[in-house]
């Protein structure tokens, strides 16, 4: 074993819980622990020679990464230079009798697997949250060396216009999932939220399809929110979503499947048939507004 | 233009799950199938690319038999033809091993673009289009929301976080893997699934494509996640309007 590099993203809010989840693998594992900060203008292909070629030179066991958007576009190249398979979107790591075992979601956050690599180098991306980011942590920094020729020619980066619907500011929302089936059914969740006064957001899905614009997606790719009352409605719960609205003071969850990971982050949980729960729901709400 | 289209079957995204008994895997034993939702929006992109540009688009899937239902739909919706690799055992492949034989197979078609869902809905690695981009020796591009050609050059749009995207341009041949929602997708008419029965399935097995599948990790078991500590049931409407009333305080 010959230490662990950090691979860390220059700004990127993740790059500290890498950063600390280095550290502690490091003190468990005996490691010393490097860190490298790529800078410059990224392409996948940049990164990955000038990666490769210092993961060999200083054959690490272990090389971390923290799971962006970024590093879902190039770590599965890299690794794939050392004939292995990137462990990705890491939710939990852990030391068992010397050996390194990983936990990450499967279907969309309604299972969990562990995971024990085999063989080194070890490659691993660690989801949001899976480490808490602490102190400044002290690691030999690496520097990347630049080799190779991209083929990938970037150009800059962009923002569409501006997002007519500012969810961040939100007190109450009633977000929607793919439990809803159909577009027409929207009006069941339309009259909630206005029995409640809140803004209607959606899980990416109903987004794609069309149903909402994409400008009401909470999660990952859209908005991140943070309202006093976030009711999620027949919607599962993917990572992807539970990232945009952890920051939610209480969570009610209505969803037919007590397994749905929804109910990991709720306060309040209801496992039923919405179409059977939303109609009676917003009446016993009008009711008691009105009373 | 050739384009080959990497597809998954995956349990439909509506099932309660289960572990296995042995607590391996999941419960597969009541399960229904359905295309991985990405590679639905890949598929999409390939026929509307093929529609603009004329040339061929294959579906290729590894997996049992009864990814031969998802291959179909495939076909139905407007592949040329398809090209199965069986593995009874596809649960046992990991991305690395499954994007091996996905690039042995694609090696031989010389295509010049390769599109694949940026991740799928179960494994959710993300990882097997640009596992296979490696193998190949071609660039790639993930998470991709436009796909334009320009003077026989790839510019693409990629999707970054917090709402930012940037265009890249690449050489062809590429692998790009699409974001949902890139396209509105189609429903495969009576006449495409009339006309799927008559298109090719070749069908290959791992041995003849030269691939063993060596394992990068070992899968110790699956658990359902743990509900929140925190977490109050309630049964009824009335006894959830009630916590929101007096607990919440929204009412």
């Amino acid at each position: 074993m010959s230490g662990i590099l950090a691979v860390l993203e220059a700004g990127h809010k993740l790059s500290l819980e890498t950063l600390a989840a280095a550290r502690d693998l490091g003190e468990k594992l005996g490691l010393a622990v490097h860190s490298v900060e790529p800078g410059g203008v990224y392409t996948a292909d940049r990164f990955v020679d000038g990666l490769a070629e210092l993961i060999g030179l200083k054959q690490f066991s272990v090389v971390l990464f923290p799971h962006t958007y970024q590093v879902r576009d190039f770590a599965p190249k890299l690794a794939t230079r050392f004939d292995r398979a990137l462990i990705s979107d890491v939710i939990r790591l852990r030391v068992d009798g010397g050996s390194l075992v990983v936990t990450r979601q499967l279907f969309q956050g309604k299972m969990n697997a562990e995971i024990k690599p085999l063989g080194e180098p070890v490659f691993l991306s660690l989801q949001a949250g899976a480490y808490r980011a602490g102190d400044l942590v002290e690691s030999v920094v690496e520097v990347m060396p630049e080799i190779g020729v991209a083929r990938q020619k970037p150009e800059e980066k962009f923002r569409e216009a501006a997002r007519a619907v500012d969810l961040s500011a939100a007190s109450i929302i009633v977000s929607v999932g793919r439990g809803i089936k159909e577009k027409e059914n929207l009006g069941l969740i339309e009259d909630l939220a206005a029995a409640l006064g809140a803004e209607i957001a959606a899980s990416r899905p109903i987004c794609d399809n069309g149903w909402l614009p994409m400008e009401r997606q909470v999660g990952s790719s859209g908005q991140t929110v943070a309202p006093k009352l976030y009711v999620a409605v027949g919607l599962s719960g993917a990572i992807q979503h539970l990232v945009g609205m952890k920051g939610a003071k209480t969570v009610v969850a209505i969803n037919r499947d007590e397994n749905a990971p929804i109910f990991e982050v709720a306060d309040y949980g209801m496992c039923a048939d919405l179409f059977e729960v939303l109609p009676a729901l917003t009446a016993a709400i009008r009711a008691a507004k009105g009373g | 233009m050739k384009i080959v289209v990497a597809i998954k079957q995956v349990p439909a995204r509506d099932s309660l799950l289960t572990a296995a008994t042995d607590g391996k895997w999941i419960d597969e034993s009541s399960l229904d199938y359905e295309i991985n939702e990405p590679d639905a929006y890949a598929l999409e992109e390939a026929l509307q690319m093929r529609e603009a540009h004329g040339g061929e688009v294959v579906a290729l899937c590894a997996g049992p038999d009864r990814a031969s239902a998802t291959i179909r739909e495939a076909l139905a919706k407007g592949a040329d033809r398809a090209i199965h690799i069986a593995v009874d055992d596809i649960v046992d492949w990991d991305t690395l091993a499954t994007a091996k034989l996905l690039a042995a197979a694609v090696k031989s078609e010389a295509a010049d673009l390769v599109l694949t869902g940026l991740q799928s809905d179960d494994v959710g690695a993300g990882q097997v289009g640009v596992v296979m981009a490696e193998l190949l020796g071609l660039p790639h591009a993930t998470i991709i929301m436009q796909v334009e050609v320009v003077d026989g050059q790839l510019r693409v749009k990629r999707e970054l976080e917090d709402g930012w995207f940037q265009h890249v341009g690449m050489p062809l041949p590429a692998v790009l893997t699409i974001q949902s929602g890139i396209k509105k997708l189609r429903y495969a008419t009576l006449m495409g699934i009339k006309k799927a029965k008559t298109k090719e399935v070749r069908s290959v097995t791992p041995t003849e494509l030269g691939v063993a599948r060596v394992a990068s990790y070992e899968l110790v078991g699956v658990t359902l996640p743990q509900k929140s500590k925190k977490l109050q049931m309630v049964t009824s409407v009335a006894e959830l309007v009630d916590k929101l009333k007096n607990e919440v305080h929204v009412l």
